[in-house]
């Protein structure tokens, strides 16, 4: 019922090769194999991706007004000043 | 460069209801409308740009530098460095990109007279049972002999889940959590892909990062994501039942 060559211990520590597509085509058919015959791991695998989507719905860190007004005072000092030659590549 | 001359001396006359336009107009028309309206000196722009970017910059910042004030400078020095060198940036890269250059090779001059670079054997040295993605005990011991290496305690659905691909409020409040006592370098890594989406690439740059190691530092900040998230769901369980 389970695939041979892969054991569940090692498999957890695929997962993000895995999900990165960093596998070569025959490892991540192992993977593959193994996880259509595992419904512990493929509970595995969608828990990581729980972990990935909760984490992208975090709300970004925000800079506090105050030092946002800092830059933006800094700023205008500094494009008062001369720009510097052009043509350096950037 | 006339234009932008030119552009720069009428930037006194922008009122702040024209200055916000030529921002909405900068993030809708990407990269090059806003490299436009930063070269006239429209500071909405700048705002955008400090709201998207300086909570990464300094991120990435003090991956390199010994603490938050040295990252701090390291951060303001680039806003300068961007702000006085735009006219320079010939729009080769993203704007991200070309600021990250900035700041990572400014931080890694300030990291090394602070001889804080990062030693790559301390990512992947000292295997330590923290990292293991389980812990071993989960599994039938390797001389098994019907099941070596699987599951003899398997992970079980979540309630916490996200419904239909949401995350809920609870949920992101333990990720967040479980993400800010990670150790520094994986918190980083971990932070730049999953909060803020960046690519694997991206992040190997601005980090100057292996892809391999790049992804087994993220690969143990998501185990350990995991295993924090399962705790608070076996606590859970545990309080429902008593
Ligand atoms: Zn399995």
């Amino acid at each position: 019922m389970i695939a041979e060559d892969l054991a569940c211990q090692e498999l957890v520590e695929l997962v993000t090769d895995y999900l990165e597509g960093a596998l070569a085509p025959c490892r991540r058919a192992r993977f593959e194999q193994h996880l259509a015959a595992c419904p512990f791991c493929v509970t595995y695998v969608e828990q990581i991706r729980q972990i990935i989507t909760t984490a992208s719905a975090v709300a970004p860190q925000r800079l506090s007004p105050a030092a946002q007004q800092r830059l933006l005072r800094a700023f205008r000092g500094w494009h008062s000043l001369e720009p510097p030659p052009p043509h350096e590549s950037g | 460069m006339e234009a932008t001359e030119q552009r720069s001396e009428s930037t006194a006359t922008i009122d702040s209801q024209s200055d916000a336009e030529a921002a909405s107009t900068a993030c809708l028309g990407g990269d090059k409308a806003l490299v436009e309206a930063l070269r006239s000196g429209c500071e909405a722009s700048f705002a955008v740009l400090i709201d998207r970017h300086q909570a990464s910059m300094l991120r990435v910042a003090e991956f390199y530098v010994a603490d938050r004030a040295a990252a701090e400078d390291v951060v303001q020095e680039t806003w300068m460095a961007v702000i006085r060198g735009i006219d320079r940036f010939d729009g080769r890269s993203s704007i991200k990109t070309w600021m990250f250059r900035i700041l990572t090779n400014r931080a890694k001059t300030m990291g090394q007279r602070a001889a804080r670079v990062v030693p790559v054997s301390a990512i992947l040295g000292g295997a330590a049972a923290e990292d293991c993605a389980v812990d071993p005990a989960r599994f039938f011991d390797a001389r098994h002999p019907q099941w070596p290496g699987h599951w003899c305690n398997p992970p079980t659905a979540w309630a916490l889940g996200p419904d239909d691909q949401v995350a809920t409020n609870e949920a992101i409040e333990v990720v967040l959590l479980a993400i800010t006592g990670l150790p520094a370098m994986q918190r980083t890594v971990i932070t730049l892909r999953d909060v803020e989406c960046w690519t694997s690439r991206e992040v190997c740059i601005a980090l100057a990062l292996t892809e391999t190691n790049q992804r087994v530092l993220l690969h143990r900040a998501r185990s350990r994501v995991r295993r924090r998230l399962e705790q608070h769901e076996d606590e859970a369980a545990d309080r429902l039942e008593a």
